[in-house]
């Protein structure tokens, strides 16, 4: 696999990539490194994992992190029901080993551990891992840099196939260097003017081109206001579904369908107030 | 930044490697001897040959998180193209001219580059202003980028009283951070254990308690609101409260800060921008009209209104860093003052003048905030802000 063969399959799913994620992806597949993804909210850190699976037509393990996340539900856990199940059935017949007990039957694997017994590679997406605790972290250091997970009961799997394992994260808190060191980096930004606007088409090819160019137009002018939660590429997408369900074809003679769909950019009273309808006649006024 | 020069020899690219380790590691990035190995054999996935494919290849290995990620590229233009600034001696002539030394494989590679690099050429002649070069020989320091940065912030805030008050914020922020709570709530780990969840879990295991659970105090930090005043009759001093804010904001503590004249201007993120030189471009411009005349109440006022409910709870405390010299109605400056005692836990006011030794609180409005004050301190110099501290853990 080569460089531009990532850009090309993710492409086909409709995500475009920029050369510098695509050379992470690229070097997390061929190293078999985790990749770290950072960057501002909505600019396609957990669509890259999506895409990839998509492309790659492998499964996606998508374990979504949060704050007390712990093992059993992130690795694996006892099934004790079926297990306390089998010492009464067994004290019947007259007696069962622990061997039995703990062996893979009674095993119930949660995403990590599934990530590592797939045959094909699966993509695994650890999904904004900023909100796990600290010791979480500490959890995923050996699966990261060795893709085995030690079960004390059962001793310690090891991968079958390596999986490709995304992270995100938006700085939450700080990650420790131990997890930083396991991965490979990428910051991912708000996209420029070209790039955006090749997003908008591979996703929404039915946009026409003028009405295409206005709405990033305005979105990229958006950004450099000061708001509280600047529109990311969702945003821009939803945005863009909305006025072409409504049937605009130019922003500047249908002012108030752009005003009435504000709500798909702007997520906060306060921005919303800070785009009132002279701003956003100044915006589209500059891009018409 | 720290430059390194750009080896003239090198046993083959192993070598050159780690020099561009050791170069990054000297910029405080976290590389040791295993990235070495990683950026060679991330070099040997791509076209090595191709410059834009070396520099990002090497970027995702080697940068840790968004800052490495953004000084990549002056970091690799500096080491692989050798265009850092050289410093020689006590800087005797102002024309050193840096050789150009760039590895043989990509000379021919790509114009923009060359352009790029003969821009720079020009300007990388050693600047005897700069401060920081103690000359060593063969030793280079910062680029235009860092240079240019450098300046700027230095009409703000210049780097010993920059460190010196942000000791001072953050010995401050430290005494006033750790708080706990005195009730014990459910938790991963804890020092209790919870019995009554142990009891109803251990139903399930046939009264067996086999999942335990814990109770531990939960940390209840406090949080600070610092309004510093840089009205013209505060320019002494703003310079060092500025740091001081800065301090603040970066000591871990969840801090919030404005700055006021006649107007307010909430400058948390501002002061947060990790890029120095926007930093200061976006303080400045809010500083429009520092240094004119002050309202203090119609500032406090804008900031209740606006703030207040985010920015106030019973665990806040309000720092006011200024003089009490105000040109609106002193009576109003009570009036607001009472009304966020009501909702912050307590009020600082950090006083300039107070230090001075025969200084009495007449300036009216002083008069007025005074019964809603829990301490009126004094803050002239850095000194008398690192003694702040003890005052502080009272609070």
């Amino acid at each position: 696999m080569t460089l531009s063969d990532v850009k090309n399959g993710l492409a086909k799913q409709g995500y475009v990539a920029d050369d510098r994620l695509a050379m992470a992806l690229h070097l997390a597949d061929s190293l078999g490194r985790p990749l770290l993804l950072e960057g501002p909210a909505g600019v396609g850190k957990t669509e890259v994992a999506k895409a990839l699976a998509a492309w790659r037509d492998t499964r996606l393990i998508r374990l979504q992190c949060y704050e007390g996340l712990d093992a059993s539900h992130a690795i694996y856990e006892w099934n004790y029901q079926r297990q306390l199940l089998a010492i009464r059935a067994s004290e019947a017949q007259g007696g069962t080993s622990e061997a039995q007990l703990f062996s893979d039957e009674y095993l119930l694997k949660r995403p990590l551990l599934e990530a590592i017994s797939e045959d094909k590679p699966p993509v695994l997406l650890i999904d904004e891992i900023d909100r796990a605790d600290e010791e979480f972290e500490a959890y995923l250091l050996e699966i990261l840099s060795d893709f085995q997970i030690t079960i004390p009961e059962l001793g310690t799997i090891s991968a079958r196939v390596k999986p490709i394992v995304i992270l995100t994260a938006n700085g939450t808190r700080d990650l420790s260097d131990a997890l930083r060191r396991r991965c490979l980096y990428s910051f991912l930004d708000y996209p420029s003017r070209d790039t955006e606007l090749a997003i908008l088409r591979a996703r929404m090819p039915k946009v026409e081109e003028r009405l295409a160019r206005q709405i990033i137009g305005v979105v990229q002018a958006l950004r450099k206001e000061e708001l509280e939660k600047t529109p990311g590429i969702a945003e821009m997408l939803d945005w863009a579904a909305a006025l072409s369900g409504l049937g605009v074809n130019d922003l500047a003679k249908s002012r108030d369908e752009v005003q009435a769909t504000l709500v798909c950019l702007l997520k906060t009273a306060a921005d919303y107030d800070a785009a009132p309808p002279e701003v956003m006649d100044r915006l589209i006024g500059k891009v018409a | 930044m720290q430059v390194t020069r750009f080896p003239s020899r090198a046993d083959g690219l192993s070598d050159r490697m780690s020099g561009f380790i050791a170069h990054l590691r000297m910029n405080g990035l976290r590389v040791g001897p295993r990235e070495t190995g990683d950026a060679l054999a991330a070099l040997t996935a791509v076209n090595a040959t191709d410059v834009r494919q070396a520099r990002q290849a090497l970027r995702a290995v080697l940068a840790g998180d968004s800052e490495d990620w953004r000084r990549f590229d002056d970091l690799f233009d500096a080491y692989w193209f050798n265009m850092g600034k050289q410093r020689k001696g006590a800087a005797q002539t102002s024309h050193v001219r840096v050789q150009t030394a760039k590895p043989m494989i990509w000379q021919q590679n790509d114009q923009t580059e060359k352009g790029a690099n003969s821009d720079t050429d020009q300007k990388a002649t050693a600047d005897p202003r700069d401060r920081s070069a103690t000359g060593i020989d063969g030793k280079l320091v910062a680029t235009r980028q860092a240079d240019l940065s450098r300046q700027d912030l230095r009409e703000l805030l210049d780097e010993q009283s920059l460190l010196q008050a942000e000791k001072a914020a953050i010995a401050i922020a430290r005494a006033i951070r750790d708080r706990r709570s005195r009730r014990r709530k459910q938790a991963l780990r804890g020092p209790a254990l919870d019995i009554r969840r142990i009891q109803r879990a251990s139903l399930a295991r046939g009264g067996e308690p086999i999942d335990l659970f814990h109770r531990a105090r939960p940390p209840r930090p406090m949080k600070i609101v610092a309004l510093c005043d840089v009205s013209g009759s505060m320019t002494v001093y703003s310079r060092v409260f500025l740091a001081f804010l800065k301090g603040l904001i970066s000591s871990g503590t969840q801090a919030d800060t404005y700055l006021f004249h006649t107007r307010l201007m909430r400058v948390t993120d501002a002061l947060r921008d990790h890029d120095t030189l926007r930093a200061a471009g976006r303080l400045s411009l809010m500083a429009e009209g520092f240094g004119g005349g002050t309202d203090i109440s119609g500032s406090l006022n804008t900031f209740l209104t606006g703030y207040g409910a985010r920015a106030l709870n019973g665990r806040t405390i309000v720092l006011i860093l200024s003089d009490g010299y105000c040109s609106s109605d002193p009576k109003a400056l009570g009036d607001v003052l009472a009304r966020i005692r009501r909702k912050a836990r307590r009020i600082v006011w950090l006083n300039p003048l107070k230090g001075w030794r025969d200084y009495q609180p007449i300036a009216a409005a002083m008069q007025e905030a005074k019964p809603y004050l829990d301490a009126h301190l004094p803050a002239n110099t850095l000194e008398a802000l690192a003694a702040l501290e003890p005052q502080f853990r009272k609070l």
